[in-house]
């Protein structure tokens, strides 16, 4: 059995982010780079998936610019067996990016793909989602645990106030949670082996899809500061601020 | 300095993931403990940090020092301050010396276990009459019919507690002789029942043990001999340079940590009016203390370079050096200015800046005093005569 897992190349999560001077769009110069952690979950699952017997082959795919090449090279050091690089200018959204997946699953024909349940630049929660749709496969997003039984999959997913249990049959979609797993980190014998596996380029043409944006980012701007407190005299005057300053309570 | 290549960022981004995981909290209870840091050291195995100059052949990543270097400073940078450098120089050195004189099929196993992680090997040279001079070692190794004995006595071995194997450097006698043909090495097992130690209190490092090591009638068979008879300084020239470099970066990492928290920490700390890092007297100090840093830091990766191009191993050698004197010298700036900027808390265990402070102590005084490299700086690269 295939899987085909999905990683983006973000800003580090340990990274402070912050607005261009311009306020245009977010600062990426000079920024360290990471895969997006829940996509790192997505790939170590697939990896355990292989290293239990249960998937034969663990394909990762990134759409971005040239420089997500070095995010597929760590998903390889990770333990994935190839990769494939879907080569796109600048940035595209949920939609395309879904689209082009499209594209990829299509070629490739997974039984199971394992993506992030969103990204921690965008953070929209979509393109699992639309994948979903798109490939018509069954979905089981922010998964928490997830078990292959024959041709069917069983998806614990985290939910408001508890677990669904969801049974989907193969092919299916999966999006991670951080519970899901605790990645390991690429071993340095691994990292060196990663240099040998391959890696496929290829763009939106070959692949059939149009790219056509349909957001237009107007601009950039950090959180308001947080101003200074100020110190109340009594309950009396707590409350009256609160209710007509703040205006949080009526 | 060139950019780093992919592989290189790869590596890079475990290390720093690792020494995230085990930051510095990690290192301050162990310390205060004097609590061996069984689970980074684990994890620094199982990584295949110990393999990164092994052949790959032999289950290495089969990098160079440019690689080590970065590693090291990664390690220190990311979290650890100098905590992991002790543990992780004094258990390469033995390993480094295999890749470049385990001969046997034997001995080429032992290097593959090491490069893997399942064994640590630590390191015996120092002897209370023989530290920087390293030829005035007494401990002395027999050469019998089918095996050697070796008798002696070392001061300041690092985890012996916890490492399986020994590299001991010794002098030799041929069979029948009574005089030393020069220094050989062995490879020898622990624990084993020959050899006693116990610990040496120490300034800071307490997570390691470093100990006086009494030998006494150790038989080893011929087979643990490391490179040739009476040749034992050949067999660690080659990393002679690693050793120098790998303190250097370590310093730099843990210089470089030292500083960001001080940074940080004087952006938000008000005592007059303003952050006291808008205060000359607090701000001009970090910002000389960086400079140096980053001056060190390409002189290190220089040095690595010369050293894994191998083409001019006289320039390698006086870089190399030049380096850790200059790395050195700039860690501990680093590390006082960044004490100084605590005020009293620079003081308190839980700012962690006395342990680094502790710490950064060690790098001009082991495996290499300053002095020593001025004195290569002296003779070999200005040519000043010698005068011990
Ligand atoms: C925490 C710790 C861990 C260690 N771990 C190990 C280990 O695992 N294995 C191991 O083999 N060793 C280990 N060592 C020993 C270390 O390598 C030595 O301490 C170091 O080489 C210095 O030798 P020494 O202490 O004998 O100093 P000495 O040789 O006694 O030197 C004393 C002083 O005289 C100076 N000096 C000596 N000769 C000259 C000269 N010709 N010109 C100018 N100055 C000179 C020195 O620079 C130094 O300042 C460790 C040491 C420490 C502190
Ligand atoms: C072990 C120990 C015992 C102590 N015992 C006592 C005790 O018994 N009783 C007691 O009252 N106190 C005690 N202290 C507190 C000690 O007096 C203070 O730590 C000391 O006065 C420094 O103040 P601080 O720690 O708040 O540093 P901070 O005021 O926070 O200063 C931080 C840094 O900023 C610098 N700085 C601040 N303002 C300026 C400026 N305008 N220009 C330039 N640089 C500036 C400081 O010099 C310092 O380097 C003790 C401290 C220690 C460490």
């Amino acid at each position: 059995m295939k899987a085909l897992v999905a990683v983006k190349r973000v800003v580090d999560y340990n990274v402070k982010v912050r607005a261009k001077a311009d306020g245009s769009d977010v600062e990426l110069n000079n920024v360290k780079m990471a895969i997006n952690p829940f996509c790192e979950i997505a790939v170590e699952e697939a990896v355990r998936l292989k290293e239990a017997g249960t998937v034969s082959e663990v394909v990762v795919v990134s759409v971005g610019e040239k420089s997500s090449q070095e995010q597929i090279r760590t998903a390889l050091a990770l333990g994935a067996d190839r990769g494939i690089h879907v080569e796109v200018e600048g940035r595209p959204e949920p939609l395309e990016i879904a689209k082009l997946l499209k594209g990829v699953v299509d070629k490739e024909q997974p039984q199971l793909v394992i993506l992030g349940k969103q990204s921690i630049d965008g953070d929209n929660n979509q393109t699992g989602q639309m994948l979903g749709a798109l490939a018509n496969m069954g979905q089981g997003t922010f998964a928490s645990e997830i078990k292959v039984d024959g041709d069917s999959l069983q998806v614990i997913r985290e939910v408001d106030g508890g677990l669904q249990t969801l049974k989907l049959t193969l092919p299916a979609i999966v999006t991670t949670d951080l519970r899901l797993n605790e990645p390991r980190y690429a071993s340095l014998p691994n990292i060196m082996k990663a240099k040998k596996k391959p890696l496929e380029v290829t763009n939106p043409a070959e692949l059939g899809v149009e790219v056509k944006s349909h957001v237009t980012q107007l601009g950039v701007a950090p959180p308001p500061e947080r101003a200074a407190g100020i110190k109340v005299e009594d309950v009396a005057q707590l409350v009256d601020k609160l209710k007509n300053e703040a205006k949080v309570i009526s | 300095m060139t950019a780093l290549t992919e592989t290189q960022l790869m590596v890079v981004a475990t290390a720093e993931a690792l020494a995230q995981r085990f930051g510095p909290e990690y290192w301050r209870e162990h310390d205060e403990n004097e609590a061996y840091p069984e689970a980074f050291i684990n994890a620094l195995c199982e990584s295949g940090f110990f393999g990164v100059t092994v052949p790959e052949a032999l289950g290495g990543s089969g990098q160079g020092l440019s690689d080590l270097v970065l590693v090291m400073e990664a390690l220190c940078r990311g979290g650890g301050g100098g905590g992991p450098a002790l543990g992780y120089l004094f258990g390469l050195l033995g390993t480094m010396t295999l890749v470049h004189a385990a001969e046997s099929e034997h001995q080429q196993d032992e290097l593959k276990a090491l490069a893997a992680g399942e064994r640590l090997c630590a390191f015996a040279l120092s002897e209370p009459d023989a530290g920087t001079n390293s030829f005035n070692i007494s401990t002395t190794a027999i050469e019998r019919e089918d095996d050697f004995i070796i008798n002696g006595a070392k001061w300041f071995i690092t985890n012996l507690q916890h490492s399986q194997r020994l590299l001991l450097v010794t002098q030799t006698q041929r069979a029948g002789s009574t005089e030393s043909c020069g220094l050989s090495l062995f490879l020898v097992n622990l624990p084993n029942e020959a050899l006693t130690f116990t610990p040496t209190p120490k300034h800071g490092f307490n997570y390691y043990k470093s100990n006086q090591l009494f030998i006494d009638d150790l038989v080893v068979p011929k087979s643990a001999l490391i490179g040739e008879l009476g040749k034992g300084f050949a067999s660690l020239a080659p990393t002679l340079n690693a050793e120098r470099l790998l303190v250097a970066a370590g310093a730099v990492g843990t210089a470089r940590l030292a500083l960001r928290a001080a940074v940080t920490y004087a952006k938000d700390r008000v005592v007059f009016r303003a952050p006291i890092g808008s205060h000359q007297a607090i701000q001009h100090p970090l910002a000389g203390a960086h400079a140096k840093l980053e001056a060190a830091w390409l002189m290190i990766a220089e040095a690595a370079a010369l050293d894994d191009a191998g083409t001019n191993p006289e320039r390698a050698a006086g870089m190399a050096n030049m380096a850790k004197y200059v790395a050195v010298e700039a860690a501990i700036e680093t590390c006082y200015q960044s004490l100084q900027t605590y005020g009293g808390a620079g003081y308190a265990r839980e700012y962690h800046q006395e342990r680094w402070w502790r710490e950064v102590q060690l790098f001009r005084l082991a495996p290499l005093t300053q002095q020593m490299t001025l004195n290569f700086i002296g003779q070999h690269v200005l040519g000043l005569p010698k005068s011990y």
